[in-house]
């Protein structure tokens, strides 16, 4: 009896082995498609080798002077307003100085205007990305053509190692459906699902329109953005010319964005 | 031998439809966490991991707590460990089968599991965690089963059977320290950023594993005919006293150095955990306790006149054993999220549905060793080890 039991697995396991080998000698041995489509990049599109963020954070004084800046990005990449805390998303948003800065520069004895003002913060689109360098399916990944740090919101599996990677606590994760939290759904761009993990994304979607991202045009001038690696840009010359501080340098990530103080 | 694991008094089915019982209550909840998302636990924007994380990273512990047995029977030839290999290695086999669960239960999207290995990404430790983990699963299962087999027919087991089992002695140590990689490898969680992680969780696993075995073991001694030996029970409680004193001591080595350095983003973890943040400390009291019951287990176990009595050994492994889960568990997550990289506070604290499904996978683990260990025992009972 031991022995048929055994033979009878051993011809079942032998039957599932042949049944699915087709589906994969067929994946294997399919000739590649004749033409590969390719993606192309539009006219009008901008583009940089690394792309980069100056904040001029003297020209914001209270809150109110960022939250067109936050209103612009939430609203066209269909962030959710959730008030519970523990469910928040967001992509951009203003703290102190304190908080911004902790761990890298002096946070003591500041003039009062320096203290209260409200510092922008976001993603950093590091050059040096240890988000991407966690994720363990490649949904978080460093588009070579630009330097953003992108997300596949598709592939997430919502391990959330990024979010732990990440020095800059620039991530969020849906804890909940995003969906009935959105005022104003805009139809081109994609809402998100429960899950996934997501972050500011340098609008890339702009970007390949002609597009200057929308914090940066809804700031009227007080941010800049270019091309880190081209000398002439406007970026580079600011950087020049101010003395600028990127969040926590010493950890080695390269943060590309910058802010005059 | 599967049939073995059916065939039990009216206690063991009472064990195992409780357990069922446990697990399914878990399940349950789960459907509610997959329909609503991970919403219904307790974790934010700033504690992305909590109560699931913490019971993996202390179960990977556990289940690397095996080798404890194995390494000394099958390395050093220490025949009396024969009686009880078997266990160390179904206890591993139940403590990943806890430690996978754990990992999926914690996913935002859990159908996608497999993108992991459709897009594997050799960078990312957690890629190798999943490959170090399942294999480990599959070399336990094969050498426990094959062994226990032809002890069963006896007949010695069969030779191809030795590699796997020379491999899966530094696979035992490999699951721990990419486990603490997953951690002390990320740049700005001061709390975590040591290269001693590592070596402080094998300590812990090392303490925590074979205090479980050693409580096992005095369970089976209970309620079966097999005696897995006071001799072994001894060993392995000297193992304990070992590993436990070594884990106590890298936790000092970590306070010297986040103290005597006085840098700050290594120190308010610490501080957080110990004495309280800026008016937060919902982990004070639970450290203080994970240190005592550490303490006492110490006193216990290093003092031979206390080890070699039952009550105080089974008192000292208990306090190893739960002294190590908070430390190891809730301490290192939260102690790592809080304060968030911004410096700023938001304390997390486990929700009634997340202890349920907490609850529903260790009932699973527990399903699982019940019926490994019923099969071990039954074995050994019919050769009459």
């Amino acid at each position: 009896m031991d022995t048929s039991r055994r033979r009878l697995l051993q011809l079942l396991g032998l039957s599932a082995a042949a049944l699915s080998a087709p589906p994969v000698l067929d994946a294997l041995a399919a000739a590649p498609p004749a033409a590969e489509p390719k993606i192309g990049t539009a006219k009008e599109a901008l583009t940089a080798k690394q792309w980069a963020m100056v904040i001029d954070t003297r020209q914001f004084k209270k809150e109110d002077d960022v939250l067109p800046l936050i209103e612009a990005c939430h609203k066209i990449h269909n962030v959710p307003k959730i008030d519970f805390k523990r469910w928040e998303i967001k992509w951009i948003w203003s703290t102190e100085y304190q908080h911004a800065f902790s761990g890298t520069a002096s946070t003591r004895f500041l003039s009062e205007e320096v203290e209260h003002r409200p510092f922008l913060v976001l993603c950093n689109h590091c050059e040096n990305p240890p988000c991407v360098r966690a994720c363990p399916t490649k949904a978080t990944f460093k588009r070579e053509s630009d330097g953003i740090v992108m997300m596949d919101f598709h592939r997430c599996i919502g391990c959330r190692f990024c979010m732990a990677a990440c020095p800059f606590g620039a991530r969020s994760f849906n804890y909940r459906d995003p969906r009935p939290f959105i005022k104003e759904t805009n139809q081109l761009f994609p809402t998100r699902m429960k899950g996934v993990v997501e972050k500011c994304n340098f609008c890339n979607e702009r970007l390949a329109e002609g597009k200057l991202p929308a914090c940066v045009e809804a700031s009227d001038g007080k941010l800049k953005f270019g091309d880190l690696f081209d000398e002439k840009s406007e970026v580079r010359e600011l950087i020049k010319t101010n003395y600028t501080i990127r969040r926590k340098v010493n950890l080695g990530t390269e943060p590309a964005v910058y802010y005059i103080v | 031998m599967l049939e073995l694991s059916i065939k039990g008094t009216k206690r063991y089915y009472g064990w195992l439809a409780l357990l069922l019982g446990l697990a399914g209550v878990g399940f349950l909840v789960y459907l509610k966490q997959l329909d609503f998302g991970l919403g219904i636990t307790g974790m934010n924007r700033d504690v992305s991991w909590g109560f699931y994380i913490a019971n993996f990273t202390f179960l990977v512990g556990v289940a690397a707590g095996g080798v404890m047995v194995v390494l000394p029977y099958y390395l050093h030839d220490y025949k009396a460990y024969g009686k009880v290999t078997i266990l160390g290695e179904f206890l591993a086999i139940a403590s990943v089968v806890m430690c996978i669960t754990f990992i999926l239960v914690d996913l935002g999207q859990p159908m996608r599991v497999m993108n992991v290995l459709l897009y594997p990404t050799p960078n990312s430790v957690l890629f190798w965690d999943t490959v170090v983990l399942n294999g480990y699963l599959f070399l336990n299962l094969i050498i426990g089963w094959n062994v226990l087999e032809a002890e069963r027919q006896g007949v010695h087991y069969q030779s191809w059977l030795k590699p796997l089992i020379y491999i899966s002695i530094p696979w035992a140590v490999s699951i721990h320290t990419v486990t603490a990689f997953l951690y002390c490898g990320l740049p700005g969680r001061g709390f975590w950023l040591t290269a001693i992680l590592a070596p402080r969780f094998l300590s812990s696993a090392f303490a925590s594993g074979p205090a479980l075995l050693i409580l096992l073991c005095l369970v089976i001694r209970r309620v079966s005919n097999f005696d897995p030996g006071w001799k072994q029970i001894q060993s392995l409680a000297v193992t304990v006293a070992y590993a436990i004193c070594i884990n106590v001591f890298f936790l000092l080595c970590e306070v010297f150095v986040a103290f005597y350095s006085q840098i700050p983003e290594h120190m308010d973890h610490l501080k957080y955990l110990f004495v309280g943040l800026h008016g937060h400390g919902a982990y004070v009291p639970w450290m203080w306790t994970s240190m005592t019951l550490m303490v006492i287990g110490i006193i216990l176990l290093v003092n031979p006149v206390t080890r070699k009595n039952e009550l105080t050994l089974i008192a000292g492994c208990i306090c190893v054993f739960f002294g190590c889960w908070i430390d190891k568990g809730m301490g290192m997550i939260s102690g790592g999220f809080v304060p968030n990289p911004l410096h700023e506070i938001n304390e997390y604290i486990p929700t009634l549905l997340e202890g349920l499904i907490t609850i529903g996978v260790y009932a699973l683990g527990f399903l699982v060793l019940t019926l490994l260990f019923k099969i071990a025992v039954s074995v050994k009972e019919e050769v009459g080890a």
